[in-house]
This record gives C-alpha cells, sequence and structure tokens, in this order.
C-alpha cells in the first residue's frame, strides 16, 4: 500500500526489508530519523553508539559474525569514523554493511557544509545517493546486493531534502537472508603491512568492477528530451529541481551511483547534447569526473559550491525566468533559534558571563549559549574540541588568562569524543576547568538516549555511566555538582574551580526542560506594582519574557516557572 | 493537474509539523503525488520554520521556491510577512492573527512591525486572519492553535469534515483526541 514516508524512515524501511539485524549509530541532524525508525522494528538489533567511529566499527564486526549491518550519521560524523572506513575498504566485510550519511548543504543545523562525496572516492568505497523517499528504501536494500557482491562495505549518502522531505513509498516484505558463517581469514581481516599490501589491488580491482556494473546499472539512467542543446547530468535532490524547473526538455542523465562513476555512460550521453551540464549542490563532484574524462563540461561556473540549489536557479541559470511574489517594505526581524523557556543551560552561560570568562564551547543545543544577549561562548568547532581545546588553551595561555577559561560541553557530546580530551587534561596536567552541562538527553538532535542517561535506543533501561566516577578514573580529583537553577552557588563552585591550583570538573546537573517525564511549577507572575521596568530580567535571554509598557511581562504560553529570571530581579517582582 | 502548493510557517514548537502530517496524508488519500518537507534540528528550538506541502499528478522537488505558493498557512503573523516572496500572484494567507516577538526584538534590537494585516492586504494578498490562540484554549489548551488553523485551512478544500477527522484521530494522541477535535471544529466554523 502506498504510503508517505521521510527519506529517513524509508531508508529504514530498506534496512528492515533487507533483512538487515544490526543497527549502530550517533545520532546526528539530518540523519537522526534513519535509526530512530530502525528501532521501531521488532525483529531488528538497534543501538545508539557512544561516537560514529564505535558505531561503525560494532556494524563491522555484526558483519564479520554474519549478519547485514547498518551505521548511520551526518556528514561530519563521518569525519569521526573515518579512520575504520579507510580500512574496511581493505577488509571488505562477510555479510552486507550499508554505511548511511547525510550532508547539510545549506547548513540548517551544522557547523560546516563539507561533501562527503569525496569520502567515498578517497575511501574507494561505492556511494549510492537517492532522490527521495522511494529510491531510498530501494537504494537500502541494492546497497545490500552490491555489498555482498563486491565484498565491500556500501555508503548511501542522503542531505536534508531527501532525508527530511516525505514523497510515497510502497513498503514490501522483509526477506532475512541465512546467517552467514564467520570463517577466519586472516589475509582479509588483519590490516598489517603484508597483508594491507596484497588487498589494495584487489581494491583497485573491485573499483573497476564496480564501474563496470554501473555502466548497465538501471540506477544511473538516461531521461530523453525534446531539445539536445543542453543535457544535464545530476543526482539526488538537484535531480528532482532539475525535473521541476525544465520538465522533458533537456536530456538527463541521473546518477544513482555516485562512486565510482560510470564512463562509458557519461561519454555516450555527452556525445548526444551539444552542451554538457552538471547540476548538483556543494562541490563540483560530477563535474570534475567530467572533465577528468576530457570532456567539456558546465556546472560550478553556474551554480554556486555554496549552499543549496533550487528549481528557480535551475531555471534561471539555464535560461528561463521565475517571478517572486511581492515583498513588504518592512524589515522583518530574524527569527534565530534560542534556549528554550526553562533551559537548563541558560543560566550556567549567564554566570559565565558575568564572570567575564573566555568559554570554549561545544556541539549542542548549548552552542546557542554563544546567541545575544547571553553571548557567553568563544569557540565552536566539533564534538570534543572545548575539552580537548582548553587543555592547549591554558597550556600556551598567558598569565592574564590563567585561571579565567572553561570548556562548556553536553552529556552526550562529553561521551562522544570530551572524555579523550579530559584524559589528556589530567595526564598531561593542564589547570582547566571542564564545565559537563548534564542535561541527561541528547537534546539537539531530538531527545536521543546516550550513555549517562540509563535507558538505551528502544527505551529500555540499561547500564548508567556515573560521569562523576568516570572524571575520578581518568584522574581528576576536585569533581563538583551544581543545580544550574541556583546561580548564586554556580558562581561560588566556578569561582572556586578556577582557583584551584588542579583540574577539575563542574557538572551542573539538571534534565532538558522539554522532557517530558520533567514536571514544572507553572509560569510564574510579575508583580507590577514592584517591577521597575530595569531590565535585569532581560539579560539572560529567555524567550517567555518581553517589555511592555516598560513593565517586565511573562508569556504565560512559554513560561515553565524555572525562577531564573527571579533570582536576577532586585525588586522581587518576578515569582 | 498543475502541482498545488501550501507553505506551513510558524515557530518552532507550534506544531506545525503535524498539521503538515495530517495534510499529506488526506492528499495521498486521495490519490495525488505527495511530497512534504520539513526542517528538523537546531530551527526548531523557537526558530523560524517552514515546512512545504506540495500535491499534484506528479511532484518533483519537494520545497516551494519564490513565486510559486497557492498558500501560505502561518501560525504567527510576523512568519507570514516573512514569506511572502513565495507567493504566486493572487495567493492567500491564512494566518493566526498572534504575535510572537522574536529575540532581536526582545532583546530591544529590531522592531516587530505594525499593522501586517493590512500591509499584506495592500500587497494584494488574499489575507485570512484568526485568533487561533484564543480559539484553542477555547477548546482547552494553547498547545491546539495547530488543529484550529487546521479546521480553517479545510475550508478551502473539498474534503468532508468526516475526512478530516478521520486524519485527525490518526495523527493525535487518543488522550488529547477530544480537545483536538474541538479545537478544528472551532477554526472550522470560526
Amino acid at each position: 500500500m502506498k504510503t508517505l514516508m521521510l527519506g529517513n524512515e524509508a531508508f529504514a524501511r530498506g534496512l528492515y526489508e533487507a533483512g538487515c539485524c544490526f543497527v549502530s549509530s550517533y545520532p546526528g541532524t539530518p540523519s537522526t530519523e534513519i535509526t530512530e525508525c530502525a528501532a521501531k522494528y521488532e525483529e531488528l538489533y538497534a543501538e545508539w553508539a557512544p561516537n560514529e567511529k564505535v558505531a561503525m566499527e560494532a556494524a563491522l564486526g555484526a558483519s564479520l559474525a554474519g549478519k547485514r549491518s547498518f551505521c548511520g550519521m551526518k556528514h561530519v560524523g563521518l569525519n569521526v569514523a573515518a579512520d575504520p572506513l579507510f580500512t574496511i575498504s581493505y577488509t571488505g566485510v562477510n555479510a552486507g554493511l550499508v554505511i548511511g550519511v547525510a550532508d547539510d548543504a545549506g547548513m540548517h543545523s551544522s557547523q560546516n557544509e563539507q561533501d562527503s562525496r569525496h569520502y567515498a572516492q578517497a575511501a574507494k568505497i561505492p556511494m549510492l545517493e537517492p532522490a527521495d523517499s522511494a529510491e531510498a528504501l530501494a537504494f537500502a536494500k541494492l546497497a545490500y546486493e552490491l555489498s555482498e557482491r563486491f565484498d565491500t562495505a556500501v555508503l548511501i549518502k542522503m542531505c536534508t531534502r531527501v532525508s527530511h522531505s516525505q514523497s510515497v513509498v510502497e513498503p514490501g516484505e522483509r526477506v532475512l537472508p541465512e546467517q552467514r558463517k564467520y570463517e577466519k581469514n586472516p589475509a582479509k581481516y588483519i590490516m598489517m603491512p603484508a597483508n594491507a599490501k596484497k588487498r589494495h589491488p584487489e581494491v583497485e580491482a573491485r573499483t573497476e568492477a564496480l564501474r563496470n556494473w554501473a555502466e548497465t546499472a538501471g540506477i544511473n539512467r538516461i531521461e530523453p528530451g525534446q531539445d539536445s542543446s543542453c543535457g544535464i547530468i545530476t543526482s539526488s535532490t538537484c535531480y528532482q529541481y532539475v525535473k521541476e524547473a525544465l520538465g522533458d526538455t533537456c536530456p538527463v542523465l541521473k546518477l544513482g551511483m555516485i562512486w565510482p562513476m560510470p564512463e562509458r555512460k557519461i561519454r555516450d550521453f555527452a556525445a548526444t547534447v551539444q552542451r554538457l551540464v552538471v547540476v548538483e549542490e556543494l562541490d563540483g563532484f560530477i563535474e570534475t569526473h567530467c572533465r577528468n574524462l576530457g570532456l567539456s563540461v558546465s556546472g560550478k561556473d553556474l551554480f554556486s559550491n555554496i549552499g543549496e540549489l533550487s528549481q528557480n536557479l535551475v531555471k534561471e541559470k539555464l535560461g528561463g525566468t521565475v517571478q517572486a511574489g511581492a515583498v513588504l517594505e518592512d524589515a522583518i526581524p530574524a527569527r534565530p533559534p534560542v534556549m528554550c523557556a526553562g533551559c537548563p543551560h541558560r543560566s550556567i552561560f549567564y554566570v559565565l558571563k558575568k564572570l567575564k570568562l573566555t568559554v570554549l564551547g561545544d556541539i549542542g543545543c548549548y552552542t546557542l549559549g554563544a546567541v545575544a544577549p547571553l553571548g557567553a561562548i568563544d569557540t565552536t568547532v566539533c564534538m570534543g574540541a572545548s575539552v580537548s581545546g582548553l587543555h592547549g588553551f591554558v597550556k600556551a595561555g598567558d598569565e592574564e588568562n590563567a585561571g579565567r577559561t572553561v570548556a562548556v560541553i553536553g552529556d552526550s557530546t562529553f561521551i562522544h569524543s570530551g572524555v579523550t580530551g579530559l584524559i589528556n587534561i589530567a595526564y598531561n596536567e593542564s589547570n582547566a576547568t571542564v564545565i559537563i552541562l548534564d542535561n541527561s538527553i541528547t537534546g539537539m538532535t531530538g531527545h536521543q538516549q546516550n550513555p549517562t542517561t540509563g535507558y538505551n535506543l528502544k527505551g529500555d533501561p540499561c547500564t548508567k555511566i556515573d560521569l562523576e566516577s568516570l572524571c575520578h578514573a581518568v584522574g581528576i580529583r576536585r569533581v563538583r555538582v551544581v543545580d544550574p537553577y541556583d546561580m548564586e552557588s554556580c558562581e561560588t563552585v566556578i569561582k572556586e574551580e578556577l582557583a584551584a591550583a588542579e583540574p577539575s570538573v563542574i557538572i551542573s546537573r539538571r534534565p532538558c526542560a522539554l522532557l517530558k517525564y520533567v514536571k514544572h511549577p507553572g509560569p510564574i507572575c510579575v508583580d507590577t506594582e514592584k517591577c521597575r521596568g530595569c531590565k535585569a530580567c532581560m539579560n539572560i535571554g529567555c524567550p517567555a519574557i518581553s517589555m511592555v509598557d516598560g513593565k517586565a511581562t511573562i508569556d504565560t504560553t512559554l513560561c515553565v516557572g524555572c525562577g531564573v529570571c527571579g533570582q536576577l530581579c532586585k525588586f522581587g517582582a518576578l515569582g | 493537474m498543475e502541482t498545488k502548493n501550501i507553505m506551513i510557517v510558524g515557530v518552532g514548537g507550534q506544531g506545525t509539523l503535524l498539521a503538515s502530517k495530517l495534510l499529506g496524508r488526506l492528499l495521498l488519500g486521495r490519490g495525488y503525488d505527495v511530497k512534504v518537507s520539513e526542517v528538523h534540528g537546531m530551527s526548531q528550538r523557537g526558530g523560524s520554520v517552514v515546512t512545504y506541502v506540495r500535491w499534484g499528478d506528479r511532484v518533483y522537488s519537494p520545497i516551494i521556491d519564490k513565486g510559486q505558493a497557492d498558500c501560505i498557512l502561518s501560525f504567527e503573523l510576523l512568519e507570514a510577512a516573512r514569506y511572502t516572496e513565495f507567493l504566486k500572484p493572487g495567493g492567500r494567507v491564512i494566518v493566526n492573527s498572534q504575535q510572537i516577538n522574536p529575540m532581536p526584538v526582545v532583546a530591544g534590537m529590531a522592531v516587530y512591525p505594525e499593522n501586517l494585516e493590512e500591509k499584506l492586504k495592500a500587497l494584494g494578498i488574499e489575507v485570512d486572519a484568526l485568533d487561533a490562540l484564543a480559539l484553542a484554549e477555547e477548546a482547552g489548551s494553547s498547545k491546539a492553535v495547530n488543529l484550529v488553523l487546521m479546521g480553517r485551512l479545510a475550508k478551502y478544500f473539498d474534503f468532508t469534515r468526516e475526512e478530516w477527522m478521520e486524519a485527525v484521530e490518526k495523527s493525535v494522541p487518543p488522550k488529547f483526541l477530544e480537545m483536538n477535535r474541538k479545537a478544528f471544529g472551532l477554526g472550522w466554523s470560526a
């Protein structure tokens, strides 16, 4: 029966139908729902791993043990997992292994705009690129066939518009392949130099075999057009923009497999059109390949390598006209994301700003601590970089900076890759102060469990990592726990730990205000007699507070009654 | 048939995703090709959010581009004004007249424009405004704004009230069904 599915949901359906039995991933927008949806199938084991490298290695282990496996991540997660990726290319697989990676052109929810297709070429691993939900489902199944037939992991590259668009799919039945037997094979699975040297030629031969397969594969299809003056090569969501903008005017070569690319098919297609144009988002990946084949081609001279494309862009660049609707003369104020009302991170950032500290930030909801009026964060790079960076900053800093710098990192991010930085702090003895913002959930990606929450992906109770013990175990003697809603004690503890002559960890602990089990006292009231309109409460950037006619006003649909603003009011007007 | 386009816009957390899910399900049931595009992640934290709903014989792009929307269903007044560029000539705006100040306005760094409804009309846009928050509260919860607006949007479709209700039943938790039914009804008859 036809149904609407998100690209990610359809991907998960494809995994299910292909008989995938093991899923290990780390959440990251826009990839998260692949794994969340996979976890809803009871027949399928699914877990959140501490990070993408662990997830990929676990998925390889499951493949070697004989079951079809999967790991999923966002584009920057593939950087974390790049180490196993490049050598899995050499070992190959036993049962099929599929790796899902979701890019985020336009950076809707990411710190960079990298183009993951380069990984396929660099690691010499085939990559499929679905253009809608039906293809996400079909390609997931095809990927397992290719994986087992060509003895390779297979990458499936999603992007925000494919991952987070619902389109029509027709789900099928699950077919469970027989478990493959694990057979000891040191020459294939022990990648020490002597063995790896023998594997490398096989990897190159495999790429050529896959290239031959790609020449006739149905997923690389030519759609004829009425006018051969311009032919388009495209893939992924750009295919949809091309078809929407140009209909059946131009012949189109739609690539479902982006690596390796079919050379003959591309040459043959180019020979049938007067002008060859590649329409692709981000880097000129297909275009470069066409140039390497000696073809004359247009691409990035027309379409930017920055941000997303769209149907209007394609139309305009290829000679059409588009008309936008009317625009108001008024300046429309931006509406950037903000920390939610009641967010336990808000007050900590207020204190850090008040103390005028340098704050090395990390990846999560708390990155919003960088936004005015809090403006408390100095850096955000990648998962874990706050803790590791703090070590270098403290070691290399001058006296003026001593005792004036902290790292802030969330619970999930700390487990992902902050703990290794903390080990470095302890081992190499920098007098660093790390603040773990423990809100008992992976927040930004939409509430995923992690090793510190005591629940697994399926929602069952499980082993809970004790952050205090973990910090002690790696050699941090000073570990303090504070309630971020109590700003006075937060300030005291932060001052004390910065003054201490050894490294310390402060755990700021309070669950995310959006968690269903968190009970709130309910909206506060403003005593308008007492309110002097001093705007002190405005300095915490709470979306529930605004000034109306010179007095603080509370939006009762947003306020949860955390009481943080009341601590800033000298006149006792908020309570 | 030519592809039809509705943009559902609002503030992260207002429940725009449920509205698009519900509409997508109904349209699919009619046999259309349907695409619904959402953005998850950071913008859901109180930022400006956009969902695209497109249907027709064959829908390619998952997004609606400038000049393509037949209708903007806006959960907040300023958000309706933000996206007028996306409307077709003669397009319609259905808007919750509720104003939610974005942080730059709250912080005093920007001004929330005045008389937006009139200004939208002056652009030649057909504006259907209602106080969906008040109606949602009447139904029992401020969180039911999305169902009130769905009720209003329903006026512009030829689905029966029963068909809408069936889709509502499939999209909301049973615990809140009665309240959501009431909210939909208030939007429908407002």
